[in-house]
């Protein structure tokens, strides 16, 4: 065990990117005041697939950050969890990453990078569980001509805190698709973050949240198009029940001078399912060239519908499993975006749980 | 035999206005087997009939009764009616984004049977109902009433009909927005669900054309939020030939 220095500056929430998130929850993740364990708690939950390799390396950042947390982890952790999928190899089966071996008094650091070479093709899920303090550096790289889809479920127990940012670096003419789940947790903050490096790429970032009593689930996007013809598409839904359920989403999008022919849309929809919670949406284009396919956002809030209520009730559905139906309904378009049923149900399964716990 | 009675029925509307009064005591009573056509102008109420039978929360019931085989309908749930037996087919079925045809069916026949039905002979019935109706397979996995057509959602709520096997069924402007051959189609389903459960129709309506292939047993004609003219099927001829105007200058 050791202390976290406190070279690094401290958020105090006056700041842009802290001004949501409730700093005197985060268990001293931002302050160095957290004492750090050497937990590794990333774990291959099967046997990997030929051409993949999961290992312990020294590596360099791939790319620079400007979150305080990430310089702290990097400061701290020198070793990385690298899953490698090496070029050219192909893989139906999603690969599957859990955690083992969480606490609340101590925090882990975790450095983890997934790489795909030249035209690799693979689905990753990684399920963080369990109550845990953990603040992660996630990076993802993109050799040219790979795809991925990355799918991350926060399903984690009520008292974990975990902040992390995602971070995929896109080469050329790969496809970058992620998932981002957030079910679980006290207060979750993740910056899921996207750079092109090479003109062609795609980037797909999908999310649903679902915050119930008291929980605190940010995703704070950032996209940045800093070469022509890339394509990105961020869609995010979120529910909120019960009394201070806060959930922020920031989808800024950079479209550099130099980024012709970039096309981008990014939509949040939250879904307001009682009193007392309250949902953040703040879109931010910025377009520093004309020269470009498209660019959108939109951001919608709301209630339940009283007209389908009544419609799926006049069908002699309760309201209980009316209201089930409609949550299901609108998280039902991301989650399948998943491709593995056993895990979509499962997921359905909590939403159901955290409505029925919320009493919504 | 079910008895559907509705006495004095006064309904109205909160409105940027303030309140309006729109039925001004209906009375009307439908047995099973029986099909009671009612028509009138647009703007007379009949929707405001059929959405307070069903118990759509935007009317407020000011006064009268209404009642199946006894039971207060006006102290049940939107959902307790249903498992009463009555059914509303809908002018306009909403949208459900993100859930299935096969799911919403299952999930209300499970709610109004007591029991999940049983998944093979479930499969069986819903493709009958289907196919009866002249409705692709692909139908089931498409999600309830989105990018549906206006030919689609009737065919939809007749569909339920058949399938959930009401004692009353309320059909709010079926008719609306059909071709030829697809009022044929969706006037058969009725037909059907009429002779297989004996079922009791209030057939709400603008136009005497669906009549041609649901006949009713009785015609009420109803104007400014009351019934004022009830007869047999000839009345709907007179109508055809007169139009609405001796009703509305009253």
């Amino acid at each position: 065990m050791s202390v976290l220095t406190t070279n690094y500056l401290t958020p105090t929430g006056r700041e842009e990117a802290w001004r949501f998130t409730p700093l005197k929850r985060l268990r001293g993740l931002h302050n160095g005041s957290a004492s750090i364990s050497d937990r590794n708690s990333l774990v291959a939950k099967a046997a990997l697939p030929k051409g993949v390799s999961f290992t312990r390396e020294s590596l360099a950042p791939l790319a620079a950050s400007d979150d305080i947390i990430i310089e702290r982890i990097r400061g701290a952790a020198s070793d990385v969890s690298h899953l490698a999928i090496a070029a050219n190899v192909e893989i139906q089966e999603p690969i599957f990453l859990t955690r083992i071996a969480g606490a609340l008094d101590s925090a882990e650091l975790s450095r983890v990078r997934i790489s795909l070479g030249t035209h690799a093709v693979a689905t990753v899920i990684v399920e963080n569980i369990g109550d845990t303090l953990l603040a992660e550096d996630l990076e993802i790289s993109l050799a040219p001509g790979s795809s991925l889809t990355f799918v991350s479920l926060q399903e984690f127990d009520s008292k974990s805190v975990y902040t992390a940012r995602h971070h995929a670096v896109v080469d050329k003419d790969a496809v970058f698709k992620s998932i981002t789940v957030t079910v679980g947790g006290d207060v979750v903050r993740i910056l899921p973050t996207v750079e092109f490096i090479a003109p062609g790429g795609s980037a797909e970032l999908l999310g649903v949240y679902f915050a119930t009593t008291g929980q605190f689930f940010e995703h704070r996007m950032h996209v940045d198009h800093a070469v022509p013809n890339a394509k990105s598409r961020v869609n995010f839904k979120g529910a909120l029940a019960g009394k201070d359920a806060h959930t922020v989403w920031i989808g800024d999008v950079l479209i550099r001078a130099v980024a012709q022919g970039t096309d981008t849309y990014e939509l949040n929809r939250n879904l307001l399912l009682t009193d007392g919670a309250r949902a953040d949406s703040v879109p931010n284009l910025e377009i520093e060239t004309g020269e470009i396919v498209g660019a959108g956002h939109a951001s919608t809030t709301g209630r339940f519908d009283d007209e389908q209520l009544f419609y799926l009730m006049s069908r002699g559905i309760s309201l209980e499993n009316a209201r089930r139906l409609v949550v299901r309904g609108f998280f039902n378009e991301i989650i399948t975006e998943i491709g593995n049923e056993e895990v979509q149900e499962r997921l359905m399964e909590r939403i159901d749980g955290e409505l029925e716990r919320a009493g919504a | 035999m079910s008895v559907l009675e509705i006495r004095g029925l006064q309904v109205s509307v909160n409105t940027e206005n303030g309140t309006v009064e729109i039925l001004k005591g209906v009375d009307l009573t439908i047995k099973s087997g029986e099909t009671h056509a009612i028509m009138g102008p647009n703007g007379s109420g009949k929707s405001t009939l059929a959405y307070s039978i069903a118990g759509h929360p935007k009317y407020t019931i000011t006064g009268g009764s209404v009642t199946l085989d006894g039971a207060d309908v006006l102290d049940m749930t939107v959902d307790e009616r249903a498992k009463a037996g009555l059914f509303l087919a809908m002018q306009y079925p909403v949208e459900v984004p993100g859930v299935s045809v096969s799911n919403f069916l299952r999930t209300a026949a499970t709610a109004l049977r007591g029991e999940a039905p049983k998944l093979r002979t479930w499969v069986a019935e819903v493709k009958g109902a289907m196919e009866a109706l002249n409705m692709d397979p692909a139908f089931a996995a498409r999600n309830v009433n989105e990018g549906f057509s206006g030919g689609e959602k009737k065919r939809h709520e007749i569909m339920q009909l058949e399938l959930l096997k009401p004692k009353m069924a309320i059909l709010d402007e079926t008719d609306s927005g059909l071709d030829v051959d697809a009022l044929r189609i969706v006037s058969e389903g009725v037909n059907r669900a009429k002779a297989n459960n004996d079922l009791g129709v209030l057939l709400i309506t603008h136009y005497t054309r669906i009549l041609k292939y649901i006949k009713p047993d009785f015609v009420h004609v109803f104007a400014n939020g009351k019934i004022v003219e009830e007869g047999g099927p000839d009345l709907a001829d007179k109508l055809e030939a007169n139009g609405y105007a001796d009703y509305v200058s009253k």
